[in-house]
């Protein structure tokens, strides 16, 4: 287990309590945290993942600056203090 | 964002609900519908293709489908006439697991019968019927049409793969019609427990094929208001109607100028009347000759004839998509539509004059038209012009809201 804080955009603050950031432990990957946090905020759950459980396509998850998908996706390993931050993607029309 | 306007209605006014590419705008007119008042947007930023209003059971609920490109699609509702939407924690129509399918749009929210004020309908993409009877509380996929072995070969068109119409049978409560594009209508008569292409005299100009069991694009597909056997179908290429229940399919592209097009309604009280509004070819999709100008027969597809006034005649390169046409139960009946390049059009008499009453939205993907407080100058339906109706038809009201 590592300690992590996820920083959310402001749109998805009202379904996490108004919060922008949260911080909790989980582990071993990403997709431990974001399982993690959607218990602590199911409203976080649809907004971020389809019903696969896949990241939205136009929803950036990084660690620290590295787009998860540049790397092992939802099986990211996650280091002790690591920052993940959800983004919106730059798309629309 | 941008801060949403609230709207107060009352009864009898007349109330657009307009679905975009950006969001959701509710349009108030008062007073024979003579001025106009705009509220919203209602989740600016979200692609709202699927707008309705269900009056039944004391309700007075909007629906609409929002999709954001980045955050999913879902349902909201209002019984506030849009000052409050609900924001739901997970999304409310959702492929089970199983299907391994994710949803992309919500195409078609569709109230069911008077008779059923639980059941609602809901057309996605990638296309499939969704059904809930709890009010709306919880969706479940319609497995009958989902594992209809045709499913894997309907194929998307410009819009995505989508189940846009939905058309219950008034009284038979068996029956219940849909349209795909591209797949064709498919019709149920035992509840949504199997479903059969009914495509049978529907062109399919795009395939080797022109007369396929199924695969046809069909755009729009509208109920008569008297004779609920009696349907209006718009093509990919082709103008249809249906004296069968949708059985089987007429040409009637009589006097268009051309027979492609997506948008269609019915006059809510006059047997055989239908509008539409034709585009020029399926590459360039804008009006014909730059002229504005919704087509509408009154004798049941027999002939065709343009509605110009108070529509722009020239250099007037404008689209009207699927759900972007309605009309409402006045009398004379109120017809609006929306389009690509932000306009809506009203007429309170028909369809005989058109007035612009809202300039510079986004792309208006939907309009849905109610009064509100029930039909409020309404009438007892009419025959089609140089039909006789059987005693059970001259009964009848017109069942659409």
């Amino acid at each position: 287990m590592a300690a992590v804080t996820i920083h959310l955009p402001g749109v998805l603050a009202p379904h996490a309590g108004g919060r922008s950031r949260v911080t909790l432990e989980a582990g071993p990957d990403v997709g431990a945290a974001l399982a993690a946090l959607f218990v602590l905020h199911a409203g976080l759950r649809d907004r971020i993942q389809n019903e696969r459980g896949e990241v939205r396509p136009h929803v950036n998850v990084f660690v620290g600056s590295e787009n998860v998908r540049d790397l092992k996706g939802l099986l990211t390993p996650l280091p002790d203090r690591a920052e993940l931050f959800i983004l919106p993607a730059v798309s629309g029309g | 964002m941008p801060r949403s306007r609230p709207l107060s209605v009352k009864d009898g006014d007349v109330l657009l609900l307009v679905g975009t590419m950006k969001g959701a705008f509710l349009l108030r007119g008062r007073g024979r519908a003579a001025s106009w008042e705009m509220g919203g947007p209602h989740f600016a930023g979200a692609a709202v293709y699927a707008m309705a209003y269900d009056d039944r059971a004391g309700r007075h609920r909007l629906w609409a489908g929002s999709a954001s490109m980045h955050w999913g699609s879902v349902l909201r509702t209002s019984d506030d006439f849009g000052k409050t939407w609900t924001e739901p924690k997970a999304a409310n129509v959702r492929f089970p697991d199983d299907t391994g399918l994710t949803l992309s749009q919500i195409w078609q929210i569709c109230p069911g019968r008077p008779s059923e004020p639980e059941v609602l309908y809901c057309g996605v993409a990638p296309a499939a019927l969704f059904e809930s009877r709890d009010g709306g509380g919880s969706w479940q996929l319609a497995r009958g049409l989902f594992d209809h072995p045709h499913r894997p070969r309907w194929s998307p068109g410009g819009g995505g793969l989508c189940l846009h119409t939905i058309l219950p049978h008034p009284t038979d409560r068996g029956r219940l019609l849909v349209a795909i594009s591209t797949g064709g209508v498919y019709l149920t008569v035992d509840g949504g427990r199997t479903f059969r292409a009914s495509n049978r005299g529907i062109r399919a100009d795009f395939l080797p094929d022109k007369h396929p069991e199924f695969g046809q694009c069909v755009h729009k597909v509208v109920r008569d208001p008297v004779r609920p056997d009696h349907l209006f179908l718009q093509n990919h290429w082709g103008l249809y109607r249906s004296q069968d229940g949708g059985e089987s399919w007429q040409d009637v592209a009589n006097g268009v100028p051309s027979d492609f097009g997506f948008a269609m309604a019915a006059h809510p009280h006059d047997s055989g009347t239908a509008y539409i509004v034709p585009l020029e070819s399926d590459g360039f999709r804008c009006v014909p000759e730059g002229r504005l100008r919704v087509y509408r027969t009154r004798d049941a597809g027999r002939s065709w004839r343009p509605l110009t006034r108070g529509l722009p005649q020239a250099g007037a390169y404008e689209t009207v998509l699927r759900d972007a046409l309605a009309t409402d139960t006045r009398d004379p009946a109120g017809v609006y539509f929306g389009t690509r390049s932000g306009r809506v059009y009203g007429s309170r008499d028909d369809g005989a004059s058109w007035k612009c009453i809202a300039d510079s939205l986004p792309p208006v993907v939907c309009v849905k038209a109610v009064v509100l407080g029930g039909k409020v100058g309404s009438r007892r339906a009419r025959p089609v012009r140089g039909l006789r109706l059987g005693r059970a038809a001259r009964r009848s009201q017109p069942w659409q809201p």
